[in-house]
């Protein structure tokens, strides 16, 4: 019996051993295949530094582990009763006592050199050569480009993959889930400080590869920062619980030489001032073209918490659908949608929209007292939006 | 069969334990009232782990939901609403339905048994620290069928997110409250036991660890218990009375809530893993034949994890942006809790080192816990290196590490002491084969299920994510297997301690050669229902 026992013991270990090595043969050349075991190679200068940070510290306590193991592993094979190992009866030393006190202390000084090291530099945002501002929403990143070359460029970026591959009704693209529809463009080489902030919860702003991390905190600014050192498309996740849909606001940053990204803020301000021209809210615009397009705004901002069927989820994201709100006063709903909901004077889940352009809240309007149940035949116009802007 | 010898030439004196009791006047209730009115120690312990193991169920069920809608990349038997709620409510019955409450039921049982006490110092109290219980795990249960569900704000419960949660958070901080009422009840108990009902000589360094370990546990939930109901109070007038203590707007912030939660935090996570080092302690020198090695540096390391485990809470907030000053200070002190928790470590090996070991059921979890509990330290060393952890926070590399920790460290523990401890509570021997089977199949899926949530962290997946990306899907469908296996598991546990009960052999009043403590010297088995009506005579 314990012969067999020793036996199943060290067949486990064997066992999993090989299991080990298995897996990383079992998973061939995906695209993905390196970043199986390990943390995701880095594309930065710190990010290496915390790479190998990581393998460091990790060699150092398998290391420990092995030499503190091996000991009960030897007094388990040969200090067994079965063996006829008599037993001691010593229960203290000294100096073995001291010894195994002092050298981890040691061990650990020596760790906390490089660590204090990296975390420093990690820590270090002055004089960044630009500075995006990364606002975390329910759930979707805004992102505003505050200082250095593309200053005043901002959008929204939220997830791209389409519903039907989440719910397996359709095949899963390669990027599945780390897909955005608008990439955060950034120059290789250059330090970018990104400001984190949030609207509603707390979020965190993640790209392994750029090894940044930082909560988005709502109402504070933190700060982080990165300098890529090779062109490329790097993602990344909201990191924070936030709610419903944590899993479903992916972060992709574009990397580009010098020279695209001059091109890629050109085409931005290009898109922004044609933009401009056509949600010129003084152009006369008609109920069936708000519709259109405040479904596609209804289909990128609400449909998340209201729901395609406009049903919501109460109570804290009620139906649309039969809304007295929706279905009221045309002046009330778009105060909802400019200041957002407020319940004793805390904001809910419902956060003001204004960001949006007039054009886009019109549209919204147009097609939320539209939709599903509702049937008011009526919408404000964008130049009423504007109106309502000015007179707050 | 391959159980301990049962060497009674020892001479022991036997002498206490009968020459008070001849059990034939236990008066005992009998019925409903002797469990809804009792006010005996064993009785009591015997209803904590009972539901502790009810709740163990429960929240296993919620671990396989989860585990079932992460088989595979897709949303495709939960919602994401829903499956934030099982996480949620996965770690808060698991944390306070569980595993605390399966300690408090061993130090019911065994406390005054080993300071040779006839029972606790407040037994009205301790019978209402256990019915606390039950309506509060009703409360988190009756959470999931509140309007809109469960609130899927994760099991610490970070503001501003329980702002927007439906009626299940006050459930939930109802609840919240009514466990720590419990905990920090049962703590009094506990710290008046050992501090005024121990037999004459039984000093305090003369008790055996458990104790101790328990000793400081209770004095550790006396302190932080508060903390928790104070975040949790906040949290509720923030929601209802308009107060701003987490709103940034009136005034507020939310990384407050995050200070205040870890503070109660870091401590829970050492009232779970302290009495676990305690049932350790007493396992491996019985099944070595030796005495512990390092006694006195036990409690003194005990006694200085407790201390530290109130300096470091931060290091669960590495990323929300504090000074780097504070960051450093917060690596550094956590760092220093390694020192304490490695003499722990080599005193235990050095407990085996040439004794005459066997590896009954109790003794193979005992070491089952002692390798996988230093493996999830040795995760936390890493996890406490802060650019290391800018890296690792919020990643399935986290929740591998505390499954690491609670799972393999705290509930082996708890199965080590079930089965060390069943044949002096029931008088009945469990079936050794079984039980190491049980051993066995626990050890070989949680390291299925949890070894491979490492890789998925390094490599980037975040944790309380309802779905994923594709390069994950391998190690989660792995995790998965390994899940189901270790829930069916459980279920052979439940199978062998209710045929010990119900058909075991008799046990002898020293089932284990090396076990030295009153209970085994001193008491027959099954223990008599008062333990020591008079003070047992000590060297």
């Amino acid at each position: 019996m314990r012969n067999k026992l020793v036996k199943t013991i060290s067949n486990t270990f064997a066992a999993l051993t090989t299991a080990a090595t298995a897996m990383s043969l079992m998973f061939p050349a995906t695209a993905f295949a390196e970043y199986k075991l390990n943390l995701q190679i880095p594309n930065s200068a710190l990010g290496h530094t915390i790479y190998d940070l990581h393998t460091i510290i990790t060699w150092v306590c398998v290391v420990i582990f092995i030499v503190v193991f091996g000991f009960m592993f030897y007094a388990i094979f040969k200090h067994r009763k079965s063996v006829g190992h008599p037993a001691s009866n010593f229960h203290e030393h000294f100096w073995v006592e001291v010894a195994w006190t002092i050298v981890p202390c040691i061990i650990l000084l020596v760790m906390m050199v490089p660590a204090t090291k990296a975390l420093i530099q990690l820590r270090d945002t002055s004089e960044p050569d630009m500075t995006i501002k990364a606002t975390g929403y329910q759930w979707k990143w805004g992102y505003d480009y505050i200082k250095g070359e593309g200053e005043g460029i901002s959008f929204y970026s939220s997830l791209s993959t389409p519903r039907a591959q989440i719910e397996g009704t359709e095949k899963k693209g390669e990027h599945y889930l780390l897909e955005t529809d608008t990439h955060v463009v950034v120059p290789v080489g250059k330090k970018i400080r990104m400001l984190v902030t949030a609207a509603d919860v707390i979020h965190a702003w993640w790209v392994p590869a750029l090894a940044v991390k930082q909560d988005a905190v709502p109402g504070f600014i933190r700060d982080t920062w990165f300098k890529a050192t090779e062109p490329g498309i790097f993602r990344g996740q909201c990191a924070e619980l936030c709610g419903k849909d944590h899993g479903f606001m992916p972060i992709v940053v574009e990397v580009k030489t010098a020279a695209d990204y001059s091109k890629w803020v050109e085409s931005q301000k290009a898109n922004m001032k044609k933009a401009a021209v056509a949600d010129d809210p003084e152009k006369p615009w008609t109920l069936d073209d708000l519709k259109a397009r405040g479904e596609k705004v209804y289909a990128a901002n609400c449909v998340a918490c209201h729901q395609p069927t406009g049903m919501g989820n109460p109570p804290t994201f009620p139906a649309l659908s039969g809304s007295k709100i929706v279905n009221g006063p045309k002046d009330a709903q778009l105060a909802v949608l400019l200041g957002g909901v407020v319940k004793d004077g805390k904001p809910t889940a419902m956060a003001s929209f204004k960001h949006l352009s007039d054009a886009d809240i019109a549209g919204v309007i147009a097609y939320t007292r539209n939709a599903w149940a509702n049937k008011t035949g009526d919408t404000v116009t964008p130049a009423e939006v504007k109106a309502a802007r000015a007179a707050k | 069969m391959s159980t301990a010898t049962h060497d009674h030439a020892h001479g022991h004196s036997h002498d206490g334990g009968h020459a008070h009791d001849d059990h034939a006047h236990d008066h005992k209730p009998y019925g409903m009232m002797r469990w809804l009115g009792s006010t005996n120690h064993k009785d009591i312990g015997t209803m904590y782990l009972w539901f502790s193991f009810s709740m163990f169920l429960v929240g296993g069920v919620m671990a396989l939901i989860i585990r079932a809608e992460l088989f595979q990349p897709g949303l495709q038997i939960v919602r994401p609403e829903f499956f934030n709620s099982m996480t949620t409510y996965h770690g808060l019955i698991m944390v306070f339905g569980a595993i605390m409450p399966a300690f408090v039921g061993f130090a019911n049982w065994l406390i005054p048994m080993q300071i040779g006490a006839p029972d606790m110092a407040f037994p009205r109290m301790n019978n209402l620290s256990f019915w606390l219980l039950p309506p509060a795990a009703m409360l988190l249960i009756a959470a999931q069928f509140a309007p809109g569900g469960g609130a899927g704000v994760g099991w610490t419960m970070y503001a501003p997110l329980t702002t927007q949660a439906g009626p299940a958070m006050d459930l939930t901080i109802f609840a919240v409250h009514i466990l720590g009422m419990s905990s920090i009840m049962g703590s009094i108990n506990i710290i008046t036991t050992i501090l005024n009902m121990r037999a004459p000589g039984m000093t305090l360094m003369k008790m055996p660890l458990f104790c101790w370990t328990w000793l400081i546990t209770a004095y550790l939930l006396v302190a932080s218990m508060p903390v928790l109901a104070g975040a949790v109070t906040m949290t509720l007038t923030d929601r209802h009375f308009g107060t701003n203590f987490f709103n940034a707007a009136g005034g507020g912030d939310p990384v407050l809530y995050q200070h205040i939660f870890w503070f109660f935090g870091h401590p829970e996570v050492y009232i779970i893993a302290i009495p676990a080092f305690g049932v350790v302690s007493q396992v491996i020198p019985a099944f070595s034949r030796k005495p512990l090695f390092g006694y006195a540096s036990m409690v003194y390391a005990t006694a200085s994890i407790a201390i530290l485990s109130f300096m470091v809470w931060a290091h669960h907030m590495y990323t929300v942006g504090m000074p780097v000053e504070a960051q450093l200070y917060f690596m550094y002190a956590t760092t220093l809790i390694a020192i304490p928790t490695g003499v722990k470590v080599f005193n235990w090996v050095a407990t085996m080192w040439k004794g005459s070991l066997t590896f009954e059921t109790p003794m193979l979890f005992a070491l089952g816990f002692l390798f996988l509990f230093s493996l999830g330290g040795f995760t936390g060393l890493v996890l406490s290196i802060v650019p290391v952890d800018v890296q690792l926070h919020d990643t399935y590399y986290v929740v591998a590490h505390f499954h690491y920790v609670m799972v393999a460290g705290a509930l082996f523990s708890a199965f080590a002491g079930i089965y060390f401890w069943l044949p002096k509570w029931t008088g009945r021997m469990y079936n050794e084969t079984l039980g190491k089977w049980h051993f066995w199949l626990s050890l070989i899926f949680f390291n299925v299920t949890f070894f491979v949530q490492h890789f998925l962290g390094l490599a980037g997946m975040p944790r309380r994510v309802p779905d994923y990306a594709l390069q994950f899907a391998e190690f989660n469908a792995i995790s998965t297997v390994g899940a189901f296996g270790f829930g069916i598991s459980q279920l052979l546990f439940l199978y062998v301690v209710v045929k010990c009960i119900t058909s075991g052999e008799k046990a002898e009043q020293k089932q284990w050669e090396g076990a030295d403590s009153l209970e085994w010297t001193h008491l027959p088995s099954p223990a008599p229902y008062h333990s020591f009506v008079t003070p047992p005579a000590l060297k």
